[in-house]
């Protein structure tokens, strides 16, 4: 029987001018470029409010999402997100790398990873909400633009990655 | 120019869907893979990072020069020192603790890895966790705003010409991640 093989990963600096004009496309049609986390907020206004109304309007980090004559969906930042979920649903069918399975290092259990993908995930969130973006709407389309604090968080994000990636070895390699 | 929101949200979808193939296709749907970033084994997340942001910078320059567009138009992230570099190391741990970023999750969760899933998960416990303490921090998040001005005013220096250095240290950057990556693939393999 033969094997399906995955098709090898494209070039980085292949995919760097790829996003790169993506980003100007996107600067010259609407005035601003990708995201991701803003996304997450709309997602999670709407969700909040869907359970609990009076909840959700009483938090100003869910109420400002809330305000609008739009619902919370009908928005930019979700809209793209949705295509990036299709997007890479589509290229890793294509490309043979749809798959089941819990991404780790072989030296920890399933349990440790998905404990320290819950945790890493919340400190991301949280940490977005001060430098208001991630790394796609601020490092990405604010460094294209020269904002100084998209460049300030890069430079952070990377110093505090090296700075713990010794304590992580063993989640990887 | 006003372009209707059917079209902008059309295009919105479009643009996202170009955005995911290419972060799946530069295996950033595997939080293993993207994570080796962090033990020089393979530097491919800087490689995209930098090469996208010069690559939008350039054309944003040149754009601009030419008329085409107004950078006085464009949206340009607001910078707080203090809350952003705090900020982003702490995103920085979150990062290497789950291996993804939250546009890149979604890749991995659409691709069926399940721990993208607890970073779903994470994120969204994060944002109600946020919701609870935001009144207590609101003083530290708008501390040591300086507004929406540009790198190049910070130094005091030509658009140009910031551009250029930024380029510069990019391909020094590029050459250097290389040797570093085939120094420490070699000593793993």
């Amino acid at each position: 029987m033969k094997i399906k093989q995955a098709y090898p990963y494209w070039n980085p600096y292949i995919v760097g001018v790829g996003i790169g004009l993506l980003i100007i496309l996107s600067f010259v049609v609407t005035g601003r470029g990708l995201g991701a986390i803003g996304a997450f907020n709309g997602v999670m206004a709407s969700l909040v409010h869907a359970i609990a109304p009076e909840y959700a309007l009483s938090k100003a980090a869910f109420s400002g999402y809330l305000s609008g004559v739009d619902h919370p969906l009908r928005d930019w930042v979700v809209i793209e997100i949705a295509g990036v979920c299709v997007g890479g649903l589509i290229s890793g069918v294509v490309s043979g790398r749809f798959k089941f399975e819990v991404i780790k290092g072989p030296g920890i259990s399933k349990v440790t990873r998905l404990l320290f993908a819950f945790s890493g995930g919340l400190l991301m969130a949280f940490a977005a909400k001060f430098t208001r973006g991630c790394t796609s709407g601020l490092a990405l389309s604010g460094g294209s633009v020269l904002s100084p604090g998209a460049w300030l968080f890069m430079i952070s994000v990377f110093i505090g990655g090296y700075s713990v990636a010794f304590l992580m070895r063993k989640l990887w390699n | 120019m006003q372009i209707p929101e059917v079209t902008l949200l059309l295009f919105a979808l479009l643009t996202g869907i170009a955005f995911g193939i290419f972060l799946e296709k530069a295996g950033f749907g595997n939080a293993r893979k993207l994570v080796q970033q962090f033990y020089f084994t393979d530097m491919r997340m800087f490689k995209v990072l930098f090469s996208a942001i010069v690559t939008a910078m350039v054309g944003i320059y040149w754009l601009s020069y030419l008329g085409w567009l107004d950078i006085t138009q464009i949206y340009i992230n607001g910078t707080y020192i203090w809350p952003q570099v705090i900020g982003g190391i702490v995103f920085g741990f979150g990062f290497v603790m789950c291996g993804l970023c939250p546009g890149t999750s979604c890749v991995a969760v659409f691709t069926g890895k399940l721990d993208a899933l607890a970073v779903f998960a994470g994120i969204f416990t994060g944002l109600i966790l946020f919701a609870e303490v935001e009144p207590h921090l609101a003083g530290f998040i708008s501390y040591s705003s300086i507004g929406d001005i540009s790198l190049y005013e910070v130094f005091n220096m030509e658009y140009g010409m910031l551009t250029f250095l930024i380029i510069l240290v990019a391909l020094a950057a590029f050459w250097f991640a290389g040797r570093v990556e085939e120094r420490y693939s070699r000593k793993t393999s």
